[in-house]
């Protein structure tokens, strides 16, 4: 199963990233494998729409699992029709974050957070 | 004869400038700060036109779409993308380029149109009035600033602008001849003064400075005009008369003290902004 993670950078001592479209890394988590792939989030750089590109990237890399702080409505809409499961986490560090959801104890996101309109740039 | 009034900081006084100058120079008033227009509250223009503002966004045929992507790919505003096997459109992110529909290869897409804002033209006091209003929710505003601004008439015409320094801005500017920043004497309007200088000199056109809220002392707005050589035009005294005015929804240019004021500004402006 890949679990793709918001992340402020590239390893598993890092924390997790609240904001989703523009996190500057995502980590894809590869609990089969064990395999760690890190993504420069294009979402990052976009001018609008940061959300959706973030999530056209993920969906491209066929990951079954997202964590992150919040998902905006664009976001949401996406990942919730493309079936990805999408949970809600604090900005702790990556491997605590794997830990809680291995557990169970992290709270699945069901509902989108407010948008966040860079302005009409 | 186009002069844009802006300020850098929201809440300096760019509507009360130019609907009073409007006044004074018995010009054209055009509100284009469309996210929140409120110079028609102050002027009370009898609305007789109004039109609508369209945008284009796609329209996706089913039937010839084979959901290859190459929209998504090619869309640089993220307005498309693809789930499973459909393409899905967030339409108020769309800015009609035109991309996507040169990257189907299976001629699936065509273009609809939507509402997004109007135009509303009116008069008052034998002045023309006219505003851009964006409908809510939607994130753009620059179609709507387009449509107001593109056939501008004769004579002067006053520009009430948004603020900040945003795309909004950038696209009145490229519509005006001259420019009258209005600041206030506080840190926070003297910050944003400088950002908006900045973007007003790529223009290449006459300005000047406005300072509304005046304290009558030798303030940093106006120490800040004099190192770098920027013509101050006036200033508006601060004083609870005009703010009680204000806040009934009155017309400083009513009052004769304020007539007085604005008199002075618009015969300034003519001598800095230089127009004949």
């Amino acid at each position: 199963m890949k679990i793709a993670i918001s992340a402020t950078g590239k390893t598993i001592e890092n924390l997790l990233d609240m904001r989703f479209g523009r996190c500057e890394y995502f980590q894809i988590h590869d609990t089969e494998s064990g395999e760690i792939k890190i993504l420069d989030n294009k979402g990052q750089n976009a001018s609008g729409g940061a959300g959706i590109a973030a999530s056209n990237q993920l969906i491209d890399e066929k990951v079954d699992v997202i964590i992150t702080g919040n998902l905006g409505p664009n976001a949401f809409e996406l990942i919730e029709k493309s079936g990805i499961k999408a949970y809600k986490c604090g900005n702790i560090d990556i491997s605590s974050v794997l830990e809680k959801y291995k557990n169970g104890e992290l709270e699945e996101i069901k509902m989108s957070g407010p948008a966040h309109h860079g302005g009409s740039h | 004869m186009n002069i844009a009034v802006l300020s850098g900081k929201g809440g300096t006084g760019k509507t009360t400038v130019s609907t009073n100058l409007a006044l004074a120079l018995k010009a054209n008033y055009i509100d284009c700060d469309v996210e929140e227009p409120n110079g028609f509250l102050f002027i009370k223009p009898e609305v007789d036109t109004e039109e609508k503002v369209m945008v284009e966004y796609p329209v996706i045929d089913d039937n010839k779409c084979k959901s290859c992507g190459a929209c998504v790919n090619v869309c640089q505003f993220n307005a498309l993308a693809k789930v499973k096997d459909d393409i899905m459109l967030f339409q108020k992110l769309c800015h009609g380029c035109g991309a996507c529909q040169i990257a189907c290869k299976y001629k699936a897409i065509t273009y609809g149109e939507r509402e997004i804002g109007k135009i509303e033209k009116g008069t008052a006091r034998d002045i023309n009035c006219s505003r851009g209003i964006l409908n809510i929710s939607e994130p753009m505003a620059v179609p709507v600033i387009r449509e107001l601004l593109k056939n501008l008439s004769d004579g002067i015409n006053l520009i009430d602008c948004p603020p900040g320094t945003s795309c909004n801005v950038v696209n009145a500017l490229k519509y005006a001849d001259s420019a009258i920043l209005v600041t206030e004497p506080s840190e926070f309007g003297l910050h944003d003064l400088k950002m908006a200088v900045e973007l007003v000199k790529m223009y290449n056109i006459p300005f000047g400075i406005v300072i509304n809220k005046d304290d009558g002392k030798d303030n940093i707005v106006k120490k800040y005009c004099m190192e770098e050589k920027i013509p101050l035009i006036g200033t508006i005294p601060y004083g609870k008369d005009t703010a009680v005015l204000y806040s009934k929804g009155g017309v400083l240019y009513d009052d004769l003290h304020h007539k007085e004021i604005f008199n002075q500004l618009s015969k300034a402006a003519k001598e800095v902004l230089s127009w004949n």
